[in-house]
C-alpha cells in the first residue's frame, strides 16, 4: 500500500520536473537568444525575410502562446528543425541514437564487470595495496578530464602502439568488401548476430576505446560504492552469524554481504548513466563516433540552436527517467529496502 | 570426571579506545563437561558475549583483541588455528552459536529457507535437494507451525519469537555438539521466553548437546542449566553447581544480584543494603568488586584468586565465610 | 543562559576543532592535497605577476618556433604558433582557478540562503523552492551547463555563470537538509521562544551548523567546476581563444595531437592534477568532519 503511493508520488514528481525542465528549455530558445528568426533564416537575410521567419515562426505572439505551441510541439514529437540541415531534429535524433546507445550499454557492463570486484576486493583486504590502489583509482577516474583520455588512448593504441584505429565505426575497407548487418540498427549487436567474424572483430576494435574512455567515470564510481557499502555491511551482525555457522569466507563475501550492497550499487549506477550520457558529448566527436555526442558537438560549434535544444531535452527527459526507474526499483523490491 | 569437553586458560581479551587498551575479559579458568549445561551469568557490558565470540575467535580485529590464553576443544587449542581451519573444521561443525538480536544476526535479503540451506550444504556437504528437504525439518524441530511456508519469508516477515526460533534452528542445523547460547531469550517477552526456554531444554535432552547458556537472568539459568559461573567485569567471581551457586551465594555481588530484585510493581529495593556506593575505586590488582563492596577490607587490594568451598562451589573473596550482610 | 550554552558549545568546537586538525595531519593523502591546493593557488597568483601578459591578447607568437618538441628550454614544446606551452599551462591555473571559485562563489550565494529559508521556514515556501530546485536537478550538471553557456553566448564569463546556475540547487539541498534538522533543536526553540527574530535565528544558528557540509562539498566541487569549464572551452562554449585555459588548450590540440603529444598532454595533465587535489582534499575533509566516517 505505501510503495504504491510512493511510486505515484514518485512519478507525479518526474512529471512535474520534466514540465520543468520544458519550461526552462523553453526560456532558454526563446527569451535568450536576441533574435531566433534572424538567426533561423540565417546570416545574409534581409530584413523582410527576417520579418517572414518571424510570423511563421510565431515569434510575433504573446509569450504565454508561444509556449503553448512549443509544448504542443514537443508532444507530437516535433522538436523543431535544425539550423543547418534544415531536417526535423527528430529524425537527426533517431539516427544519430543507437551508436551512443551501444556506447553507454558497453560503458555500464564494463563498470559491473570491472567497478564491483575491485569494490569488493578493496573490502576485504582493506588498507593494503589494492585497496589504496582502488581508492586512488575511483577519485583518479572521477577526476579525468574524459576527452583527454579520449586522446591519450589515441595516442598510445593507434599512434604509439598502432594496435587500433583512430575514429569512426567501422574500416571503410571492410564496409566495402562485406555486407554491413542491419537488423538492429545497434552494429555491434548486428554483427554478432550475423556471426561474420571479420566485421565483428573490426567492429569491436573501433568500439573498444571509446567504450573505455566513458566507462572509467561509472568504473570508479561503482567501485567507490561498492567498497564503501561493504565495509559497512561486513561489520554486520548478521555477517559474523554467517562465519559462526562455519560458510566459506569466499560465500560471506560474495553472496551474503554483495548481495545486500546491491541496492546502493544499482542508484548509482542509473545515475551515472545520465553522466555517461553528457560525457560522450565530449568523446564522440573525438572518436568520430557518430552518435549524439557528435551531433551536439557539432551543433555547438555552429549554434543549431534547435538541435541543442533537442539533445538536452533528451538528455534531460532520459535523466529524469533514469532517476525515477532507480527509485521504483528501490521501492519495489522489499529486500532491497532494509 | 574425565577431561572436559571445553577447557579456557587464562583469556584475556583487551579493547583498544581513545583512552589505550582495557581489558574485558579475563578468565582463569572454565572446564565444560561434555552432554553440560554450563550458565554464565552477569550483567549487560560484563564480558558475556565476548567470551562467546572469542570461543569462534569472531572478535572483530580493532578493535578488540584476544591478547593470551588456551581455548582447548577436546585438547585442540582453538587459538592457534588459521582462520581457514576455524571456518572448515570447528565453525558450525563443531561450534555453534544462537545469537541475541535474531533481527541482526539473520540476513534480511534472504529467505529463511535459503539461509538454513546454505548452511546445510556447506557443513553436510550434501545436495541442494536434500538440504531443503533436512531445512524443513530443522524447522519443525524448533517448533515452527507450516514449515514451507516459513521456509519462504523474509526475515523482516516474521515475529520476533518465530525469528529466534530461527535462529535455533540455524545453529542445530550446523550439526554441532557444543551450542553456546548468548542470552537467547533477551529481546523477547516473557511468554515466549517460557516457550523457547522449554524448546531449548528438550533440544539439549533429546540430541544430548553441550550448552553454553550465557545470561543476565539467574532466574533462566537455574530452569536448564546444571553448572553456573557468574561474571563480574570478565572475570569469573563465582562458580558451581546451579543449586550451590544460587541457592548460597558467598559471594557479595552474586547476592546482590539474586536478592535485589523487586517482588512486585509497587515494591522499591534498597540497593544501598546490597551495595556500596563507588567511592574508591577498585584497586588494579585486587578485588574487582572491591569499589562497590560493603564488607571491603585492606586485605581485599591483595590478588584475589578463587578458593574452593566445597567441591561443587569455588568462590573469589576470601571473606566468603563470614555472613553476607 | 543561552549564552553558557554558547561558551560550552564553542568550547566543545574549538576541542573539535583541535582533533580535526590533529586528524589532518594523520592522513597523508589529505596532507598531500592541501599542499597540493596550496601550490596551485601560488602559481595562480605568483606567475601572472611574474610574467606580466595580457593573457586575452595574443603574445608572444613565434611562428619560427611553432611545435616544438619539450626541450629545456621550452619544457612543455611549443604550440602551433610558437607559443611555449609551459608558460600558458601555468597562466592557466589563474584562470581556471578564478573561475571555478566565482562560479563556486555565485552558487553558493544563491543557493545558500534559499536553502536555509525554505528549510527554517517550511511549508509553502519550503515546498516551492525545493519544486525549483528539483527541476534544475533534472539536469545533469553538465548538460545545463552546456545549454545555458550555448544560448547566452560563447565566452568565459557566460560559462561562469551558466556553471553558477547549473549548481546551485545542490547547496540549496545541502542547506535545506540541515536546517530541517537544526530547526528541531533545543536551543532554536529557545531563541524562537523569547523572541528572537526569524532571519536572526537563520543567521546566527541555522547557517553556521551548516559550515562543515558545505566546506566539504565546496571543496570538491572546486574540482567538479574546473573540470566542467575545461569540458564547456573544450567544446568551444568558454574561454575563447587566445586565453590560455587548459579545456581550449587541448582542443586546439586536437588538430595536431598526432605529431606534437605534449600539446595535449600537459595542458591535460595539469586539469587531471587540479581537480584531482581539490577532489582528495574534499574527499580527507568529509572524512574528518562527518563523525560516521571517522575511523577509531
Amino acid at each position: 500500500m505505501l510503495v504504491k503511493n510512493y511510486i505515484i508520488k514518485r512519478l507525479l514528481l518526474g512529471l512535474m520536473v520534466l514540465f520543468g525542465v520544458i519550461l526552462i528549455t523553453f526560456f532558454l530558445t526563446r527569451v535568450i537568444p536576441s533574435n531566433p528568426a534572424a538567426q533561423w533564416v540565417g546570416p545574409r537575410a534581409t530584413p523582410e525575410q527576417i520579418q517572414q521567419a518571424t510570423v511563421e515562426l510565431g515569434l510575433d505572439k504573446p509569450i504565454y502562446i508561444q509556449f503553448i505551441k512549443y509544448f504542443k510541439d514537443l508532444l507530437s514529437g516535433n522538436l523543431g528543425y535544425s539550423l543547418r540541415s534544415k531536417q526535423p531534429v527528430i529524425n537527426e535524433l533517431k539516427t544519430y541514437l543507437p551508436p551512443t546507445l551501444e556506447l553507454i550499454f558497453m560503458s555500464t557492463i564494463l563498470a559491473v564487470v570491472i567497478g564491483i570486484p575491485l569494490g569488493v576486493n578493496a573490502a576485504k583486504k582493506k588498507d593494503k595495496a589494492l585497496d589504496h590502489f582502488c581508492r586512488f583509482f575511483s577519485v583518479g577516474a572521477v577526476s579525468l578530464p574524459t576527452f583527454w583520455v579520449a586522446l591519450f588512448l589515441q595516442l598510445i593504441f593507434y599512434r604509439w602502439l598502432d594496435l587500433l584505429p583512430l575514429g569512426g565505426q567501422l574500416d571503410t575497407r571492410i564496409k566495402m568488401l562485406y555486407e554491413i548487418p542491419d537488423y538492429t540498427g545497434f552494429l555491434f549487436l548486428d554483427s554478432l548476430l550475423s556471426g561474420n567474424w571479420v566485421v565483428i572483430k573490426d567492429v569491436f576494435s573501433h568500439m573498444i576505446l571509446p567504450a573505455v574512455t566513458i566507462a572509467l567515470y561509472p568504473i570508479g564510481l561503482v567501485a567507490r560504492m561498492t567498497r564503501s557499502a561493504l565495509l559497512e555491511i561486513l561489520s554486520e551482525d548478521y555477517i559474523k552469524a554467517a562465519r559462526s555457522y562455519g560458510l566459506k569466507e569466499r560465500l560471506v563475501l560474495w553472496r551474503y554481504a554483495l548481495k545486500n550492497s546491491l541496492g546502493t550499487t544499482v542508484t548509482v549506477l542509473a545515475l551515472s548513466i545520465g553522466y555517461t550520457l553528457v560525457n560522450t558529448f565530449l568523446v564522440e566527436a573525438i572518436f568520430s563516433w557518430p552518435g549524439i555526442g557528435s551531433y551536439i558537438a557539432t551543433a555547438v560549434v555552429a549554434l543549431d540552436y534547435p538541435a541543442i535544444m533537442g539533445v538536452t531535452l533528451f538528455s534531460a527527459f532520459s535523466y529524469i527517467l533514469l532517476n525515477l526507474t532507480a527509485d521504483i526499483i528501490i521501492a519495489l523490491d522489499p529486500r532491497v529496502r532494509v | 570426571m574425565n577431561e572436559p569437553y571445553l577447557h579456557i586458560k587464562n583469556l584475556k581479551v583487551n579493547f583498544k579506545t581513545f583512552e589505550g587498551s582495557k581489558n574485558v575479559l579475563n578468565i582463569d579458568e572454565l572446564k565444560i563437561f561434555k552432554g553440560e549445561a554450563y550458565g554464565i551469568i552477569g550483567e549487560s557490558g560484563t564480558g558475556k558475549t565476548i567470551l562467546a565470540l572469542s570461543i569462534l575467535k569472531l572478535i572483530e580485529s580493532p578493535p578488540g583483541e584476544i591478547i593470551s590464553g588456551e581455548i582447548l576443544l577436546e585438547g585442540e587449542d582453538l587459538l592457534k588455528l588459521s582462520s581457514k581451519s576455524l571456518q572448515k573444521k570447528v565453525r558450525g561443525r563443531k561450534i555453534s552459536m544462537i545469537f541475541q538480536d535474531p533481527m541482526s544476526t539473520l540476513n534480511p535479503v534472504f529467505t529463511v529457507g535459503s539461509q538454513l540451506e546454505n548452511v546445510i550444504i556447506e557443513t553436510q556437504g550434501i545436495n541442494r535437494k536434500k538440504a531443503y528437504e533436512k531445512s524443513v525439518e530443522m524447522i519443525k524441530t524448533v517448533k515452527l507451525s507450516d514449515a514451507e511456508r516459513v521456509m519462504d519469508k523474509y526475515p523482516h516477515e516474521l515475529s520476533g519469537g518465530q525469528r529466534q526460533r530461527v535462529i535455533i534452528a540455524l545453529a542445530l542445523s550446523c550439526g554441532a555438539d557444543f551450542i553456546i547460547a548468548d542470552e537467547p531469550t533477551r529481546n523477547l517477552d516473557v511468554t515466549i521466553q517460557a516457550g523457547i526456554l522449554k524448546l531449548m531444554k528438550e533440544i539439549q535432552k533429546e540430541m544430548n548437546v553441550t550448552i553454553l547458556f550465557i545470561a543476565n537472568n539467574p532466574g533462566l539459568i537455574s530452569s536448564i542449566c546444571d553448572k553456573a559461573g557468574i561474571l563480574y567485569r570478565g572475570q569469573i567471581i563465582e562458580k558451581g553447581t546451579t543449586r550451590e551457586v544460587l541457592k548460597s551465594p558467598k559471594h557479595p555481588y552474586t547476592y546482590a544480584l539474586l536478592n535485589a530484585v523487586p517482588r512486585s510493581k509497587e515494591d522499591r529495593v534498597d540497593l544501598n543494603k546490597f551495595i556500596m556506593k563507588e567511592t574508591e575505586e577498585s584497586p588494579a590488582d585486587g578485588c574487582i568488586f572491591f569499589s562497590k563492596c560493603l564488607k571491603r577490607k585492606e586485605s581485599c587490594k591483595k590478588p584475589q584468586s578463587l578458593l574452593k568451598i566445597n567441591d561443587n562451589h569455588y568462590v573469589r573473596c576470601h571473606l566468603w565465610e563470614e555472613d553476607i550482610v | 543562559m543561552i549564552e553558557n550554552r554558547f561558551l560550552k558549545t564553542l568550547k566543545a568546537k574549538f576541542k573539535q576543532f583541535k582533533q580535526n586538525v590533529f586528524l589532518l595531519k594523520r592522513n597523508r593523502l589529505t596532507k598531500l592535497a592541501f599542499y597540493g591546493v596550496i601550490a596551485l593557488f601560488l602559481i595562480a597568483i605568483i606567475v601572472p605577476i611574474a610574467l606580466p601578459s595580457d593573457i586575452h591578447v595574443d603574445q608572444d607568437t613565434n611562428p619560427s618556433e611553432k611545435l616544438l618538441s619539450p626541450s629545456f628550454e621550452h619544457p612543455f614544446g611549443t604550440d602551433e604558433l610558437g607559443r611555449d606551452v609551459f608558460k600558458r599551462v601555468l597562466l592557466g591555473t589563474r584562470i581556471s582557478l578564478n573561475t571555478a571559485l566565482i562560479a563556486v562563489g555565485i552558487a553558493l550565494l544563491i543557493g545558500v540562503p534559499l536553502g536555509a529559508i525554505a528549510g527554517y521556514f517550511g511549508g509553502f515556501l519550503d515546498e516551492f523552492i525545493m519544486r525549483i530546485t528539483d527541476v534544475f536537478l533534472g539536469f545533469p550538471p553538465l548538460l545545463l551547463a552546456i545549454a545555458i553557456a550555448a544560448f547566452l553566448g560563447p565566452n568565459l564569463q557566460n560559462a561562469m555563470l551558466a556553471i553558477a546556475i547549473a549548481w546551485w540547487p545542490w547547496y540549496t539541498r545541502i542547506v535545506r537538509g540541515q536546517a530541517v534538522s537544526i530547526k528541531e533543536r533545543q536551543f532554536v526553540k529557545a531563541a524562537n521562544a523569547i523572541g528572537t527574530p526569524s532571519m536572526k535565528i537563520v543567521f546566527k544558528h541555522v547557517l553556521p551548523n551548516c559550515v562543515a557540509p558545505l566546506i566539504v562539498q565546496a571543496s570538491m566541487d572546486i574540482g567538479g567546476v574546473i573540470l566542467t569549464i575545461a569540458s564547456l572551452s573544450f567544446l568551444g562554449l568558454g574561454a575563447q581563444s587566445p586565453t590560455p585555459e587548459w579545456g581550449l588548450m587541448v582542443s586546439t590540440s586536437r588538430n595536431y595531437f598526432l605529431n606534437a603529444w605534449w600539446y595535449s598532454i600537459f595542458p591535460g595533465l595539469a586539469i587531471f592534477f587540479t581537480v584531482l587535489v581539490f577532489n582528495l582534499l574534499g574527499d580527507g575533509l568529509r572524512e574528518i568532519l562527518d563523525p560516521k566516517t571517522r575511523k577509531n
